[in-house]
């Protein structure tokens, strides 16, 4: 056997072995998400979670995010884009992945904000004032204070509600249920169970996309 | 005269199967980091280091057949064995964890993938680099008689 082809042969090998490796190994947790999602004690979803949209949407989208994360901010309007083209079939419920250096006040600011039904404003005020808090060089998560009221939020209600231990144990469960799934990026999506394989915008469109055709066909 | 191009040669075979081990551990890290997205320890970086030029100047040394690789891959290769056993020494826990030289992020002396119940990175990356570190002296003391 020449030498030039016993090393083709062998780079072939090892690469149909790789390729191989890497289609088991994704088809396979696919598949361990997939019965998990269908357990009655789902990890995509807890009862505390946030979620928008109709209770009976058959489509669920499920975001793991991080509010200091850049890419979950460049993100945040393509998900209201998606869900604005099926309004009424689907619902979007967010779970935390504060994996970020102080993302956890981020939350219970969140969550505190939420007991003033300012939930979705005030995050959508941390994403356009992101910046500014959670600069990589200059964090400063002691800004965001400013501009809550923007939000509508009262803020001296809010410092005093995020004390809450109840908004640590929600962190917890958050983060547990990540781990559980594989969540170790921010965003991560989830649409009724499979998670987003590629990341790219176009794939998680077509993912929701074949998901809807699927639960309401023509 | 020119040698014949094929593999019966020893010394090349040799080197062939330094480079194959190499490759395969290579495009096993790669799968460990990328497909199942664990994210390499400190010490995994350094066995990265001495381990992915590796495949790179074998194959280089086996197409012409220059046994002077051996010269250059040797230290990569002994180094990269020497990390693997303090990793694996860190990971069984005969070297204390506050000796670790890891900084917040991923622990170096938890075991992340443990194949067949027992068989963890640093094992095989111990290894390889042991084989290769072998099969290069072997190739070493056969060419200077």
């Amino acid at each position: 056997m020449s030498r030039q082809y016993l090393v083709l042969v062998a780079v072939a090998g090892l690469l149909l072995a790789f390729a191989l490796a890497t289609y088991f190994y994704t088809s396979q947790q696919a598949d361990r998400i997939g019965t998990l999602a269908a357990a009655e004690d789902s990890p995509l979803e807890r009862p505390h979670s946030r979620s928008s949209g109709p209770a009976d949407a058959k489509v669920v989208l499920v975001e793991f995010f991080d509010p200091a994360c850049e890419t979950c901010r460049t993100f945040a309007p393509h998900v209201k884009t998606l869900l604005a083209a099926h309004p009424d079939r689907v619902r979007l419920v967010l779970r935390y992945a504060p994996f970020h250096q102080g993302s956890d006040t981020m939350v219970k600011i969140l969550e505190a904000a939420g007991l003033q039904e300012r939930f979705w404003e005030t995050l959508q005020v941390m994403y356009e004032t992101q910046p500014q808090w959670a600069s990589h060089h200059h964090p400063q998560p002691e800004k965001i204070w400013e501009f809550l009221p923007y939000a509508g939020v009262d803020v001296h209600r809010a410092r005093r509600d995020m004390q809450d231990p109840k908004f640590v144990k929600i962190i917890e469960q958050d983060l547990a249920d990540g781990r559980t799934l594989g969540v170790r990026k921010t965003p991560q999506f989830f649409v009724n169970g499979k998670p987003l394989m590629r990341f790219s915008y176009d794939q998680l469109k077509s993912l929701l996309d074949t998901e809807v055709a699927r639960q309401y066909p023509q | 005269m020119t040698q014949a191009q094929n593999s019966s040669d020893p010394d090349w075979m040799i080197l062939f199967v330094c480079w194959l081990l190499v490759a395969g551990a290579t495009l096993g890290s790669l799968f460990f980091s990328e497909v199942m997205e664990l994210p390499p320890c400190s010490l995994c970086w350094a066995q990265r280091i001495f381990m992915f030029p590796l495949a790179i100047i074998l194959l280089l040394g086996l197409f012409p057949f220059d046994p002077k690789i051996v010269r250059y891959a040797l230290p990569l290769a002994a180094i990269g064995a020497a990390v693997a056993l303090y990793h694996l020494l860190l990971q069984v826990g005969l070297i204390p964890e506050s000796a670790a030289p890891c900084r917040q992020g991923v622990s170096c002396s938890e075991a992340q993938v443990e194949i067949f119940g027992f068989v963890s990175i640093p094992m095989l990356s111990l290894f390889v680099f042991a084989s290769v570190t072998g099969l290069l002296l072997l190739l070493k003391r056969r060419q200077s008689p």
